[in-house]
């Protein structure tokens, strides 16, 4: 083995879906088949992606960990790897290295109902624990998901996501800030919104949060009010991440107490609470 | 352990003997005042009164700036094989630059072990010698004047010879090899060490007014305080505090494209959080945008996230940032500032 810990392995993008503008879903399996087989993730986990002749970038897996051998990544198009990624037809070759990252809870959080609230492109890293949870359904006691997006052009997965509203196995809110003119018959309003209508058993509930950052600081003041810990808010950061294992420095948060690419993403509350510059 | 003496006079031929057990590294002038820990090719070259080299030894372990990866759009991503890999003894290190590699030792291993940097820790001899302090040093505050761990050798200075010190099996292997060349130590060597000693630690004592067992707190205390922004504002972002420095280890990684875009190389360099793109990310998010952020951030790391993590501050004291900040900036005094002490 070589030990170089920094070296990707060859991944080919099986099928490119573009979901809304400049969110396209890449499906994507590791050419060697032994890879294949022994990749394991944990919901909220990230591989290290690298657009051969551009660079690297940090990427969530969007996919759960129940459904093996493909793996899905749902990337916005904003910079230079980003736009290399998209300018690559399907059936071409990538590099992945990882997964990275703690990845949420799981055993910690069996047994509880489980709060996923998700803003924007928040939701992709919270689709992995979602499909997680459902398809190890007796695990969880009530799963709700509150989704919300600023337009329903932007509302990721939104096929997928309106396939739970009818499920009565959880409950499956979605919301959009401003209908835009745009087909949509469900909510209008922030996420935070969403909450009006739920009641919580907070001391048996797990809420599992991503968004931007403004987003945040409204749905944890909503969980607080409701009673939540901070222990029992489980919250995804982003920073900025060169090598994803711990050594390069640049997710430190709180004068490198944690890297966010090995301590974290996934954090609660209570992990950050008291250190500058995270929210 | 075991204490030998080697008389001045030997040390020549006993440093030449060393390039059997590797390629040898001594510090030597470069100009007036600077001195380079670089290869010995000639032994007059040898320049034990030095104070602290440029860069600190941390660069035979961690590179500047190195080739990690080959790739090609076909065959993927392939390592590149390691230049620096070889035997290599390093002769005439500082304690306190011994300490910052035992540091960095901490940060390598935590979480995934840097194999790549562990073998060229094993591969290279550690060989330290005793110092004199100049105004910038300041070790004694940061617990690295002395080290009990970390070399092969460490030859401490007494008038007309050296008492050696003996702490691993490569050193005993080094000594052996030139066993003509050592004596046991007598009882006026012992007195004369014991003298050295004393004198050594009172006269760090006294150039020594740092403290920074509170800084932790002081930090938190002081986190929203103007002090920053005064210093930074002298502050020019450069980084070269942070490339001088025994124990930063941040880096960047970044490719390097041939013109057909279809291979190149990925790179590992030396980064800095002073840089204003350190925290940046796409989209024009920065986690860090204000200069006096980045400032802070350095002490907020060494001086209070790393005591935090590993039970002490990785500065150790070298004075380095000290001697190279083009905006005179001195370490000691954005830490008394924050004590309230100036
Ligand atoms: C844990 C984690 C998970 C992420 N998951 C996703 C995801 O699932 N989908 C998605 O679209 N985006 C995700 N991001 C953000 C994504 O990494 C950035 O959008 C991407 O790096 C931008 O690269 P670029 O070269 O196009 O942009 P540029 O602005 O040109 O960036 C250049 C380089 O800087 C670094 N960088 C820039 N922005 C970021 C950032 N936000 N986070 C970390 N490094 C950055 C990368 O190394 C990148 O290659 C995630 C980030 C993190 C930290
Ligand atoms: S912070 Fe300055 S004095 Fe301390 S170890 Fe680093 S370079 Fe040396
Ligand atoms: S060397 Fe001095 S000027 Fe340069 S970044 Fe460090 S403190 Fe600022
Ligand atoms: S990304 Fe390098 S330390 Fe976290």
């Amino acid at each position: 083995m070589s030990v170089e810990l920094l070296k990707p392995e060859l991944a080919r993008i099986v099928r490119i879906k573009p979901m809304v503008e400049d969110h396209h879903l890449f499906q994507v399996r590791f050419e060697d088949a032994e890879t294949v087989e022994s990749f394991r993730h944990r919901p909220g986990q990230f591989v290290e992606m690298s657009v051969i002749g551009s660079g690297e970038m940090p990427i969530s897996i969007s996919s759960s960990p129940t459904r093996r051998g493909i793996l899905e990544f749902c990337v916005r198009r904003v910079g230079r790897v980003t736009n290399a990624l998209y300018r690559l037809p399907q059936n071409s070759l990538l590099g992945l290295r990882g997964p990275y990252g703690n990845g949420f809870p799981i055993e910690e959080m069996k047994g509880n109902n489980l709060l996923i609230v998700a803003g924007g492109l928040g939701m992709v890293p919270l689709r992995s624990l979602l499909w997680y949870a459902l398809d190890n359904r007796r695990d969880f006691k009530e799963i709700t998901l509150m989704y919300g997006c600023r337009s329903p052009a932007e509302m990721l997965f939104r096929y997928e996501l309106e396939t739970l509203t009818v499920r009565d196995d959880m409950s499956c809110l979605l919301t959009v800030d401003d209908k835009a003119g745009q087909e949509w018959d469900g909510n209008v309003g922030v996420a935070t919104d969403l909450f009006a209508g739920v009641e919580f058993d907070a001391a048996n509930t797990y809420a599992a949060i991503c968004g931007p950052p403004i987003f945040y600081k409204y749905v944890i003041q909503k969980l607080l009010e409701r009673g939540f810990s901070k222990g029992r808010i489980l919250m995804s950061l982003e920073r900025k991440m060169k090598c994803g294992i711990g050594k390069c420095g640049h997710c430190g948060i709180g004068g490198a107490k944690k890297l966010v690419c090995i301590d974290g993403p996934i954090f609660t509350y209570w992990d950050v609470v008291d250190m500058r510059e995270v929210i | 352990m075991r204490i030998i003496k080697l008389k001045k006079e030997h040390l020549r031929d006993f440093v030449g003997s060393l390039s059997a057990f590797g390629k040898l590294y001594a510090p030597q002038a470069r100009g007036e005042k600077s001195f380079v820990l670089k290869e010995l090719k000639d032994l007059s070259n040898l320049r034990l009164d030095y104070r602290r080299t440029i860069l600190p030894p941390k660069k035979f372990f961690n590179r500047p700036d190195e080739t990690i990866l080959n790739f090609s759009s076909d065959n993927g991503y392939q390592a590149a094989a390691d230049a620096n890999g070889g035997r290599r003894v390093l002769f005439g290190l500082h304690a306190c630059d011994i300490k910052g590699l035992e540091i960095l030792d901490w940060v390598m291993r935590d979480g995934y072990r840097d194999e790549k940097y562990f073998q060229r820790r094993e591969r290279t001899a550690v060989i330290g010698v005793s110092c004199e302090p100049d105004e910038s040093c300041f070790c004694l505050a940061m617990q690295a004047d002395n080290v009990e761990t970390g070399y092969d050798l460490f030859l401490s200075d007494v008038n007309s010879c050296y008492l050696v010190t003996v702490r691993t099996s490569l050193g005993d292997d080094m000594v052996n090899a030139n066993q003509e060349l050592f004596q046991e130590v007598g009882k006026d060597t012992i007195e004369a060490f014991k003298k050295k000693t004393h004198a050594h630690a009172r006269k760090l004592d006294d150039m020594c007014d740092l403290s920074v067992s509170q800084m932790p707190e002081l930090i938190e205390l002081e986190y929203m305080s103007d002090i920053w922004k005064d210093y930074a504002k002298r502050c020019l972002s450069c980084g070269s505090c942070t490339m001088v420095c025994p124990t930063c280890t941040c880096y960047d990684i970044r490719d390097e494209v041939e013109l057909d875009q279809q291979r190149g190389t990925r790179k590992k360099r030396w980064d800095s959080c002073f840089f204003p793109d350190y925290a940046a990310v796409a989209g024009g998010e920065n986690f860090r945008a204000e200069a006096y952020s980045r400032f802070r951030y350095r002490y907020l790391h060494k001086q209070d996230g790393f005591v935090a993590k590993y039970g002490r501050s990785s500065c150790v004291g070298c004075g380095r940032c000290i001697e190279i900040c083009p905006a005179k900036i001195d370490l000691r005094d954005v830490i008394k500032s924050i004590e309230g002490v100036t």
